[in-house]
């Protein structure tokens, strides 16, 4: 096994494309190092991207905030920006293991993971986040809700990585929020996760609303019917129920110990109206 | 495979080392540095006894690799004394009994010392929330808590 830092992508995706499918990223490294001791992962090249500037860097651009796939959970907690625009991504983020995980783990590894209770991944999809993937035939972008396909896999194909993940510039009186539900209060992994983006109008009417949901499929997903359910109301309990239905109607979950199929399905519902109601507080601020 | 040659800073002083890819930055500060303080609890993360600090940011020395300190500055628990003087929240711990067996306390310490660094007044849910990634089986936390309250305080007042 050899490790390579490479400083530049096109180094990094030809490491990837010479350990010919045995290559892995290494970001924070929360995810791969507990793979490796565990004999789950025994790659023949890990490819720090560290050393990357673009993958290690929060951008504002005209159009919206770009991060770098590699930046560590705590550098978004303290980016203001991102903080003031899309509050509900940071909460979800940081909900992620411990003051040590959080100063080493990234967005870029939570999606690559592929973990179906990943938190920042129901919170990125609400936001209508897109991903920036580098590989042998250049740049592509894609909608985070595309990029999961099956508990542990993603679209990626040999050689490429994630470089960013680009947020939009949110419309005028708009809030997103996250919560999830986990059997202790901390350090746990979610067996609901749900996040809300909504913009309101000037008498408070709902007019764009996209709900991200995870933990309940095999994949985060976009509840599309739930997004429009809400829109066009004033949050009322009627529209509210519509789309709590619409959650619980996407639930595909698992049974296990931290949770049955009958309690995630109902959860989802639940955290529907909470997560709503926070994201047009906030909208409304 | 060549071992990976690397070039770091520990606790202010500079260190070359020779690792293999797998080893991580715990293995080497333990077997090849014979820096002990850190300990190997639960080898994934989830207990915070091998808390140490990566360019200013607090870390598990288990979940990074030994290769992956090149050019970083590291510190551990055996550089948070000046000499032989004790840092205020070592003498504080010791003061109040915030230990019982010992094993989570360096981490429990370097994760600390990091807080009151952000942080100086932290409210005591916040120190909570932030030693949340330090397990600790024998002392039930209080003694814990009270003792980087108290530290706090100390800091705050000289």
């Amino acid at each position: 096994m050899r490790y390579v830092a490479p400083s530049t992508l096109e180094e990094a995706s030809a490491f990837l494309v010479d350990a010919n499918g045995n290559g892995r990223v290494l970001a924070g490294g929360t995810d791969l190092l507990v793979q490796l001791r565990a004999g789950m992962a025994n790659p023949d090249t890990i490819v720090d991207v560290k050393h990357i500037d673009e993958l290690m860097t929060i951008k504002e651009e005209a159009d919206g905030i770009r991060i770098g796939a590699a930046v560590c959970g705590q550098a978004m907690g303290e980016h203001a920006g991102l903080n003031n625009t899309w509050p509900g991504l940071v909460e979800a983020t940081e909900l992620i293991g411990s003051t040590q995980v959080q100063g080493r783990a990234s967005a870029g590894g939570n999606l690559c993971n592929a973990s179906p209770a990943a938190d920042s991944v129901p919170a990125m999809i609400a936001a209508g986040a897109m991903i920036s993937v580098y590989g042998p035939d250049g740049h592509r972008e894609l909608a985070v809700e595309n990029f999961a396909t099956a508990p542990g896999k993603t679209n990626l194909k040999e050689g490429e990585l994630i470089t960013s993940i680009k947020l939009p510039k949110p419309a005028e009186r708009s809030g997103d929020a996250y919560l999830r539900m986990t059997p202790r209060t901390e350090m746990d992994i979610a067996i609901v996760g749900l996040g809300v983006a909504l913009t309101l109008d000037g008498e408070g009417t709902v007019t764009a609303a996209r709900v991200g949901l995870g933990a309940v499929a095999p994949t985060a997903m976009l509840v599309k019917e739930a997004g429009d359910a809400l829109v066009g109301s004033k949050l009322d309990d009627e529209a509210l129920e519509r789309a709590a239905e619409a959650c619980r109607k996407a639930c595909n979950p698992i049974n296990d110990k931290r949770g049955t199929i009958e309690y995630r399905t109902k959860i989802a519902g639940v955290l529907l109206k909470r997560v709503a109601k926070i994201a047009a507080e906030r909208a409304g601020s | 495979m060549a071992k990976n040659h690397v070039t770091t800073t520990i606790n202010g002083e500079p260190v070359e080392f020779l690792c293999e890819t797998h080893e991580t930055m715990l293995d080497v500060l333990r077997n090849d540095l014979g820096l002990t303080g850190s300990k190997e609890g639960c080898g994934s993360g989830d207990c915070g006894a091998c808390s140490v600090m990566v360019d200013g940011r607090l870390a598990c020395a288990c979940l990074m690799l030994g290769a992956e300190a090149e050019g970083r500055s590291i510190e551990t628990i055996e550089g948070m004394a000046a000499g032989e003087e004790l840092h205020p929240l070592q003498k504080n711990f010791v003061k109040e009994a915030a230990l019982q067996c010992g094993i989570c306390t360096p981490g429990v310490l370097v994760a600390a010392k990091a807080l009151l660094e952000r942080n100086p007044d932290p409210t005591e849910t916040e120190v909570r929330y932030w030693l949340a990634g330090n397990l600790c089986r024998c002392t039930g936390y209080d003694k814990i808590i009270r003792a980087v309250m108290d530290t706090a305080a100390e800091m705050r007042a000289n």
